[in-house]
């Protein structure tokens, strides 16, 4: 059993879900708003023009053949056009991702960081001051909702103590810099702009905070009671018995095993948080997918909350792919052994 | 008991429970001399266990022993963390039990034994020291031979192989190997080795223990075995303590314990041999008593055939019932073993000679019954 | 290490039953002693009390719904108004009072929708077996791994924004769960069966899930829905900041917020309160699911 075999086998599990998404997807787009032909026709047309456009659109066809008409179209980027912005929804998409990917991604990033040595701590302290801070800390965290935090801190921070920018990604007057990722943070070192970069940065601070705390709260959570966990297995008693110093046994033995059984709920902590990003980004008037998708809602655009759909859906899985690629990688058992 | 490495004088360990105070190891006494090996024998659940944690210093730090643990004449038990971290590993190591959970899963053989080699007895992980190994390849590449080396030692054919390996590529008994070889890497004077081999089949068990024997005779290195098995016991160890629920029951050595066996409970397990399909303590009815309440008296009281009423009253210190032979029973006559005792064994209840003695011929076991009430001297 | 003496003769129903008394009367110290726990418990207590009474305990039970009160816009919390007025001057406290009855209820139907969904499903997929199993338990295992806030966002989107769209999508999307635990447990208890008698299906299933499956995942389910009252709050608040629940003038809360978003500069508790009120609600339930989690000793997640 190698790597690669264990990445074509998660992949391959990926692919229910991922139909199961689809199926999801094509179903909320074509059957719960009722009949897209009355609704584009508007209630004067004629039962002939109905029974016209329908053929054409293929909505005469079972369902089945529907569904796949429809996935062939999405898979070569058929996106349809968005009511709202008369584009083609793929491009606009396209040109939203980069923010809400940067967005998140580094959310994710320092949530998971930060939660290592907090859980560590609290682990190895468990039931002692750091460990009861760290469980009232996580409550308060996780019940919070984030856009109301994200609230919380414009007025702090902005308003009252007037330290960061209010919203956007970058401050009026600060061009973009040359886009090759569209990743601001990226873009602007590749191009040795670091005014800009710091500019993004601290434009950055304030959505990443208030997206990520409750990602930092559960993954700190799940890392201390894995390390609970992990303190009673034999292999710590024994390297404790080879006289390995203790920051050792926990920093690397105990942690590397905590973290590959925390990494499975981390994919889905990304999950929620990026149902979040949603209304972070409303809060903070960031150029990223949510707004267009929310206004794509409140417009019954239905092309573009199909396409939104799909891209979150997409991401989603994507990440539970990386997730299971650092599993096995940081795992030698799960790869190794017959699965 | 000229120069021992070791010795153990009146250890005390409890635990605190929801049901109270657990008195897990109740007084006892034993030593080991340099090269010796000496065994510690018990069912589980007798406290083999904790003595060993007591001796390593790994019990969870709010339990605290009482009692003197000297290590080469030094007692450990009063020296600070850092003192008795420095001491793990390099002066006394460990023999896990089970090979299967006692090896890390997510870092190679390799990897984990050039950790011991790289931190042992260090207090902390240091940047600088992480930097500078990242910059000697010297140092690393010693390392790796020295670790390679001894997977040879402990007759690992590819030990190369067995180095770049994950433990869940190996089998049990390559696990158990690669344990040993880690145990000793950085030749300890003092070996714990607990139950090596028990949960591997017994042909590859009988292999691991050849194994050991030679490793630690080769080495002069004095071991700690502790089994449940006095079968095993009886093939690696110079020297035997009974144990039983918290209390050394018998010593002797090895020869003489099994010429002489005396405490009941140690002709109970003797019975329980042949059956080797049983767990030990199988062959004698009862359970071991709840250690938050113990019997006032004999802790084996309950389960003892010979026990009498005395039995249950009197606390039975360990007397002197031959030359290096003690037991800790009221039906043998002996000077106290340990001085502490001395005012004991002046209200000692004489319960007369041991039943199976003044029966004869009794089913009980077809050793002979030897010297059991000549007086010994204290010698320890 | 087993220290206790096992005493063989004792009647083992009458044993059993002690034990589990004996279980429960630890339990109750257990969540009596966790601190946490009964702060929790008072919270929501207060919180229920609240809502129920909120037409006799609100100073302004009329401001609840729409209504104009210019010469009283945006003041800033005092002692007739605890946390101010909104910029058409109605009271925030009374509204946040109702928004409390919106928001617990909600959750509740939502929560008794799922789990009855998440149930059923459980146990037809567990006796039926075969394909019908399957056919269940794949579909769970794809809304398991779709996170209930996209999903409910996608449906609403597609069915329309009205508090009962928003309780139907989240519910739609949270019932995966419940019905994965139930279904390993009557597998589990019919392998039990077939091993001991033959009466696995047939007449029995009704006693069998009454008495023996149902019990047996109480404690899981109390523990994981005590937990969800406070994230389906949490996610339906959400929904309605972004304009797709109940539709103004009700106040619910995550529409009160997404009103005071516009007033950050000047008016900051116009949307500080609301979200106060949502997270005193959801931690309160954290609090008690915590403590029940220790309690009945019980992993979800």
């Amino acid at each position: 059993m190698s790597y690669v075999d264990y990445l074509v086998r998660r992949a391959i599990h990926s692919v229910p879900v991922i139909f199961g998404l689809s199926v999801l997807i094509f179903l909320i787009s074509r059957v719960i708003p009722g009949d897209p032909v009355r609704l584009a026709l508007g209630p004067e047309a004629t039962d002939q023009q109905v029974a016209a456009l329908r053929a054409e659109m293929g909505l005469d066809q079972p369902l089945p053949m529907q569904y796949a008409d429809w996935l062939f179209g999405v898979v070569q980027g058929d996106w349809g056009m968005s009511l709202r912005t008369n584009n083609n929804v793929f491009s606009d998409i396209v040109a939203r991702l980069p923010a809400t990917l940067e967005l998140t991604v580094v959310t994710l990033f320092f949530a998971v960081l930060l939660a290592i040595p907090f859980g560590v701590v609290a682990g190895t302290n468990k039931d002692r001051w750091q460990d009861h801070l760290s469980r009232i800390t996580a409550l308060f965290g996780v019940s919070m909702p984030r856009f109301w935090v994200a609230i919380v801190l414009q007025i702090v921070f902005v308003v009252s103590l007037g330290l960061l920018p209010l919203s956007g990604r970058l401050s009026d007057g600060v061009a973009p810099p040359p886009a090759v990722t569209r990743l601001y943070l990226v873009d602007s070192l590749i191009a040795g702009q670091f005014g800009t970069f710091l500019d993004a940065a601290t434009h950055l601070l304030l959505p990443t905070v208030a997206l990520g705390l409750a990602t930092l709260a559960q993954v700190m959570r799940l890392i201390r009671s894995d390390m609970i966990d992990e303190q009673r297995k034999d292999y710590v008693l024994a390297a404790r018995a080879y006289g390995l110093p203790n920051t050792l046994i926990e920093y690397k033995y105990m942690l590397q095993n905590a973290f590959t059984s925390s990494l499975t709920v981390v994919g889905l902590a990304f999950g929620f948080l990026l149902g979040n990003a949603f209304l972070v980004e409303i809060v903070f008037a960031w150029p990223g997918m949510a707004r267009y998708g929310v206004q794509a809602i409140l417009y019954q655009d239905f092309n573009a909350i199909v396409g939104v759909t799909i891209v979150v859906g997409i991401g989603f899985v994507t990440a539970n792919f990386v997730v299971d690629l650092l599993y096995g990688y940081l795992d030698p058992r799960v790869r190794l052994e017959e699965g | 008991m000229a120069d021992p490495i070791l010795e153990v004088k009146n250890l005390h360990v409890h635990f605190e429970t929801h049901d109270g105070t657990a008195e897990v190891i109740n007084g006892i006494d034993f030593a080991i001399d340099r090269g010796e090996t000496a065994a510690l024998v018990g069912e589980t659940g007798c406290g083999k266990s904790v003595t060993v944690k007591s001796i390593m210093g790994l019990l969870p730090s709010a339990t605290i022993p009482e009692g003197e643990i000297r290590y080469k004449g030094e007692d450990v038990l009063s020296l600070s963390d850092a003192e008795r971290h420095s001491r793990r590993g390099k002066e006394m190591s460990m023999i896990m039990q089970d090979p299967m959970t006692s090896l890390n899963p997510v870092l190679t053989v390799g990897e984990q034994m050039m950790d011991v080699l790289k931190w042992q007895g260090r207090p902390r992980l240091s940047l600088s020291k992480l930097v500078r190994d990242a910059l000697s390849t010297g140092a690393k590449a010693e390392h790796r031979k020295r670790a390679i080396e001894m997977l040879g030692e402990v007759e690992i054919s590819a030990p190369e192989r067995v180095f770049e390996s994950y433990p869940v590529e190996l089998s049990g008994g390559m696990r158990q190997r690669v344990l040993i070889a880690i145990a000793l890497l950085s030749e300890p004077d003092l070996l714990i080795a607990d139950e090596p081999g028990t949960a591997l089949d017994v042909t590859t068990e009988a292999k691991v223990l050849d194994l050991l024997d030679e490793l630690v005779e080769e080495r002069d290195t004095s071991v700690l075995y502790i089994t449940h098995d006095l079968g095993v016991a009886r093939e690696v160890s110079d020297r035997i303590n009974v144990m039983y629920a918290g209390e050394i029951v018998e010593q002797a050595p090895t020869a003489d314990l099994f010429a002489n066996p005396q405490h009941p409970y140690t002709r109970g397990l003797l019975e329980s041999i042949p059956t080797l399909s049983t767990g030990i303590g199988d062959g004698i009815e009862g359970h071991l008593p709840d250690y938050t309440n113990p019997p006032a008296g004999c802790r084996f009281a309950d389960r003892c055939p010979h026990a009498e009423a005395a039995c249950h009253e009197a606390y039975p210190y360990p007397r002197q019932t031959g030359a290096d032979h003690a037991t800790a029973c009221h039906l043998f006559d002996g000077l106290p073993a340990r001085e502490r005792h001395e005012s004991l064994a002046a209200e000692r209840v004489d319960i007369g000679t041991a039943p199976w003695l003044s029966a004869g011929g009794d089913t009980h076991s077809g050793d002979a019954p030897g010297d059991i009430s000549a007086d010994g001297g204290t010698d320890q | 290490m087993s220290t206790k003496t096992s005493i063989p003769f004792l009647d083992t129903e009458s044993a059993a039953r002690k034990e589990r008394i004996r279980q429960l009367k630890r339990g109750f110290r257990t969540f009596a002693g966790n601190k946490l726990s009964l702060v929790g418990l008072a919270m929501i207590l207060t919180l229920v009390v609240a809502a129920l009474l909120a037409p006799y305990i609100a100073p302004f039970p009329e401001h609840a719904g729409a209504g104009v009160y210019f010469d009283q816009a945006s003041e800033p919390p005092s002692a007739t108004h605890l946390m101010g007025t909104d910029t058409t001057g109605r009271d925030i406290f009374s509204r946040v009072l109702f928004g409390a009855r919106l928001s617990l209820l909600m959750s509740g139907i939502v929560l008794s929708i799922a789990i009855s969904i998440g149930v059923t499903l459980g146990l037809i997929a567990g006796y039926l077996g075969g394909t019908t199993n399957t056919v269940i338990m794949r579909v769970t295992d794809i809304f398991l791994a779709i996170p209930p806030t996209l999903l409910a966002m996608a449906v609403v989107a597609a069915t329309g924004a009205s508090l009962f769209n928003v309780m139907v999508a989240i519910a739609f999307s949270w019932w995966s769960w419940y019905a994965r635990l139930v279904q390993g447990e009557v597998l589990s208890i019919k392998e039990d069966e077939f091993i001991e008698s033959s009466r696995a299906l047939g007449s029995g299933w009704m006693r069998t899930t009454f008495r023996e499956i149902l019990p047996n995942v109480v404690s899981p389910i109390t523990v994981k829905a005590t937990l969800d009252m406070g994230f389906v709050i949490l996610v339906g608040a959400g929904l309605s900041f972004l304009g797709l629940g109940a539709q103004p003038p009700t106040p619910t809360w995550g529409a009160m917020i997404a009103q005071g978003r516009n007033y950050v500069t000047s008016f900051w508790w116009i949307a500080v309160f609301p979200g106060l009120a949502i997270s005193f609600a959801v931690l309160g339930f954290n609090f008690i699911g915590d403590g029940l989690r220790d309690v009945l000793d019980v992993e979800v997640d």
